[in-house]
């Protein structure tokens, strides 16, 4: 079995208090606590505070490009289906600069897991509005205020019919666990959007201010109704719900891929033999 | 011997159906066979044609004067009458062209009555227009009816019996109404078969025989072929084909099943590959091997989407951010672009890089004919780590440092105990983020300065062909390889020419084993031939070794260099 040892990477580099240090030492115990071995899991991230975990980490790791975070971890799986592929994204990684990847990740279903670190701003470029970024808030580059309508991840995903749709917060690090569990054993493709606080760039949407409006969604409130979910998504403002929000069982993209049932392709040995008659279609 | 055919008509009318049933009929009997497409944006209506030479002897490029001119449509007519030589024909059917042609050269056959009355089906008359076309060169129908069996094969008898009698009709009416065509002396060449393949499929077929697993792609013409050739045989060979939803993904795409530890391809146009571009830069600092094909066609943005050009040479040369090594190869014709893709996965693989598969619409779409191709010289090792591979090595890194730039590839989840560790920042052996100074200098040498001259040395000096000291030179790279052949051809008997072809472009070949400068220089004579409007390789050239060609035929229409049109050119300099 696995230990939280075995998870620990490179000392993190983000600024003292950030909400980016509980999901680090989250996703280590969940990862623990499921009983996957470093060497089975393969994260992938993209550019951002958020980017940086899986170095913090100790697994695969590939971290990539801003924004495409997405179609190089739906790929490894398709090559791999054997590990469990984990993506980590932020708000304006996935929703901004990724945001197409995102609509096409949620059609194709891979059975994924995207953690996406949400601080409703954009940390490592110091402080511009990110997607998430409430209207109104002034920075350097919104002298104004935001004029656009946040992006709403959960309603936007459940209206997809994305397979498995749920919202942490970074400072309920227990009850963040739990999701994340359920978020990774989830088969098909998994949202699990984390309110992270930024101490440093996100003045409004800090630690005090998620910890008065946080809740948990009622025991008995059924994740499988689409309708139900996606009201229960459009409600943020004084109170802000917590849980997973809506699930339903699809086929994944590996599941309808005929050729890698047998094996994954990864193990699928190549030898000129087996194809050589392709020649002979020619002549 | 030689015949051109061309096949005229809209777009929907099935003229890759007539074209293709030719060409396999030609080549079955063992005839060289060049074929070429033209066709428009669209995908009913306008004007389209299909053009099929075919030949004794080997033949790599079409010609402007066809013997038969198979029209559809009256604008085919109107269009390409001119190019009938004067003892060809043109064969119509007056009801479908509402217009009666009383000259010699006309043979009015009802393919569509014909359909109707012999197959029951309208559809057919395309079958009814290639058997008369048969008819004409009398030419026998027996390969005819066995390439009507395959295709129909799916359709069932009654289809097949259908279209065997309306090719026969056909072929009959035309020998019966043919008073000029008593003897057309065709000889079939003995026991001969000839594959028949075009560039698309080449490249695709390159990429399978090299353990390609992967393939991901946004449809884009002229590579789209590809993608349709990758998807079609994803089941048969075990292939994933995944379409996806843009450029940017499909290079990333092909960089994450790349990392997971399988060979992976993607392939687009210039519009596209102008989204893969950041993506490029991801595979060349993580060290990830990718082949890439990008099958170019005129632009600046979404340009002549189905003609040709060849002038994206220096984008995709200085495309990306950052410096890191790069290979690009340019075939000449479907079988160079066949071995090529298959070396391109060997280098890829084994210096850890992208390396470019760059062709155009024009070799794309061109079917020719060769002997069978022999796969000994296909090659494939596995360069990666897998499973047992890593047993007793106490400390895996991903970038470790070595004499020749390359690490050891380990494969995510086979790597035994060790974990792969790949990052677009700076990162140190292990693959983590850094940012000191002395580790970034040791990483731009490793993937860049000691891989580089290795590269180099793999690269296959440029194909020198007729006279070998020559007086005149014509330089070409790519597609125009068989034209430029041909024109040598014809006119080496007053001149001391020869063609210099490159496939492999860049890096610039290495001058030791053959140093194609020294001949150059001592031309009186080099001529630099492109489809471009700036001479894209002759600028390369320049850079790279200082020689400047004396002259440049650009050709920057849309449409590929024929040999008539070559030779005019070259008129005004020999
Ligand atoms: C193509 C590209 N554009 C811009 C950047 C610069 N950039 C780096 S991180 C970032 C935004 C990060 O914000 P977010 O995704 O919300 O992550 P956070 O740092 O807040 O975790 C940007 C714009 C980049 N690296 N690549
Ligand atoms: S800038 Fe914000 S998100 Fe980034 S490390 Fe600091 S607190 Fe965390």
């Amino acid at each position: 079995m696995p230990t939280s040892e075995d998870y620990k990477g490179q000392v993190p580099a983000w600024c003292p208090g950030c909400g980016n240090f509980n999901i680090l030492s989250t996703v280590e115990e969940a990862l623990v606590e499921l009983g996957i071995e470093p060497r089975e899991v393969l994260m992938v991230s993209g550019i951002g505070q958020s980017g940086k975990l899986p170095h913090y980490t100790k697994c695969h790791t590939f971290n990539g490009l801003h924004g495409r975070t997405l179609p190089v971890a739906t790929a490894a799986k398709l090559a791999n289906h054997s590990l469990h592929v984990i993506a980590v994204a932020g708000d304006g990684d996935c929703y901004g600069e990724g945001g197409n990847h995102f609509l096409h990740a949620i059609r194709r279903n891979p059975n994924i897991t995207l953690l996406v670190h949400d601080n409703q701003i954009y940390g490592l470029t110091k402080g511009q509005a990110s997607p998430t970024t409430a209207q109104g808030t002034h920075t350097k580059i919104q002298p104004y205020g935001v004029l656009e309508e946040p992006l709403n991840p959960l309603a936007l995903a459940i209206s997809q019919d994305c397979s498995f749709v749920a919202r942490g917060f970074a400072g309920d690090p227990g009850y963040l666990k739990e999701l994340m569990k359920a978020a990774i054993s989830h088969k098909g493709f998994s949202l699990l959007d984390i309110l992270q606080p930024c101490v440093t760039f996100n003045k409004i949407n800090t630690f005090r201010w998620y910890r008065d409006r946080v809740y948990k969604l009622e025991e008995e409130y059924d994740p499988y109704n689409r309708l139900k979910a996606f009201e229960r998504s459009l409600e943020w403002g004084d109170k802000i719900p917590n849980g997973i929000f809506y699930k339903n069982e699809r086929e994944t993209l590996e599941e309808g891929i005929p050729t890698i049932q047998e094996k994954p392709l990864v193990r699928q040995k190549f030898s000129i033999e087996d194809v050589k008659h392709e020649i002979d279609k020619f002549y | 011997m030689e015949y051109t055919l061309r096949v005229g008509g809209e777009a929907g009318q099935g003229l890759q159906t007539i074209g293709g049933a030719l060409a396999q009929v030609f080549s079955k009997i063992g005839f060289h066979v060049f074929t070429h497409q033209d066709y428009m944006s669209r995908v009913r209506g306008g004007h389209n044609f299909y053009q099929i030479r075919f030949s004794e002897k080997e033949i790599s490029a079409s010609r402007d004067m066809v013997d038969i001119l198979l029209a559809l449509d009256l604008d085919t007519i109107e269009i390409h009458r001119k190019s009938v030589r004067d003892d060809g024909f043109i064969l119509y059917d007056s009801e479908i062209t509402k217009k009666k042609f009383e000259e010699p050269e006309f043979i009015d056959i009802p393919f569509k009555k014909i359909a109707l009355d012999v197959g029951k089906k309208s559809v057919m008359a395309n079958t009814v227009a290639t058997g008369a076309a048969l008819g004409i060169l009398d030419l026998g129908l027996e390969t005819f009816r066995n390439v009507l069996r395959k295709a129909f094969e799916k359709k069932g008898d009654e289809v097949i019996q259908g279209n065997i009698a309306c090719a026969e009709a056909g072929y009959n009416y035309a020998r019966k109404n043919c008073p000029r065509c008593e003897a057309p002396e065709i000889r079939e060449p003995e026991n001969r078969r000839l594959m028949l393949i075009d560039g698309v499929n080449a490249i695709g077929m390159g990429a399978l025989m090299s353990g390609c697993k992967f393939y991901s792609g946004y449809p884009m013409t002229p590579s789209t072929g590809i993608l349709n050739y990758m998807a079609s045989r994803a089941e048969e060979y075990n292939l994933v084909v995944e379409q996806v939803e843009d450029e940017i993904s499909a290079i990333n795409m092909a960089i994450g099943a790349s990392f997971a530890g399988v060979r992976a391809m993607t392939g687009t146009s210039g519009g596209g590959f102008a989204l893969m571009v950041e993506g490029l830069s991801l595979a060349g600092m993580t060290e990830t091997p990718i082949v890439i094909a990008e099958m170019q066609r005129p632009g600046p943005a979404t340009g002549l989407p189905t003609r040709t050009e060849q002038a994206d040479l220096l984008f995709v040369l200085y495309a990306a951010h950052g410096e890191f090594p790069r290979v690009i190869f340019e075939p000449g014709d479907p079988k160079q672009a066949f071995y090529l893709t298959n070396r391109a996965f060997e280098l890829a693989e084994k210096y850890q890089i992208p390396v470019f598969i760059q062709s155009d619409q024009y070799l794309g779409d061109t079917e020719w004919t060769y002997e069978k191709f022999g796969l000994e010289n296909i090659i494939y090792n596995d360069y990666r780590l897998r499973e047992k591979d890593l047993e007793g090595v106490e400390v895996y890194k991903r970038f470790k440092y070595s004499s020749t730039g390359i690490s050891l590839l380990a494969v995510p989840g086979e790597a035994g105990k060790h974990l792969v560790v790949a990052d677009s920042d700076e990162h140190d052996e292990e693959g983590h983020i850094i940012e000191d100074s002395e580790t970034r200098i040791k990483m731009v040498q490793k993937r860049m300065l000691k891989k580089l001259p290795l590269i180099k040395k793999e690269i296959e000096p440029p194909l020198l062909y007729g006279d070998s000291s020559p007086k005149i030179v014509l330089v070409g790279r790519g597609s125009t390889y068989g034209v430029i052949k041909e024109v040598v051809d014809t006119i080496s008997k007053d001149h001391k020419v020869a063609m210099m072809h490159f496939s492999q472009v860049y890096p610039l070949p290495e001058r030791d084993k053959f140093d194609y400068i020294e001949l150059l220089e001592n031309a009186d004579l080099t001529i630099c031939i492109e489809n471009t409007a700036t001479g894209q390789f002759a600028k390369l050239m320049r850079a790279e070794t200082g020689f400047e060609f004396s002259h440049q035929i650009l050709r920057y229409d849309g449409r590929p260099f024929t040999i008539e049109n070559l030779k005019e050119e070259l008129h005004a300099y020999i």
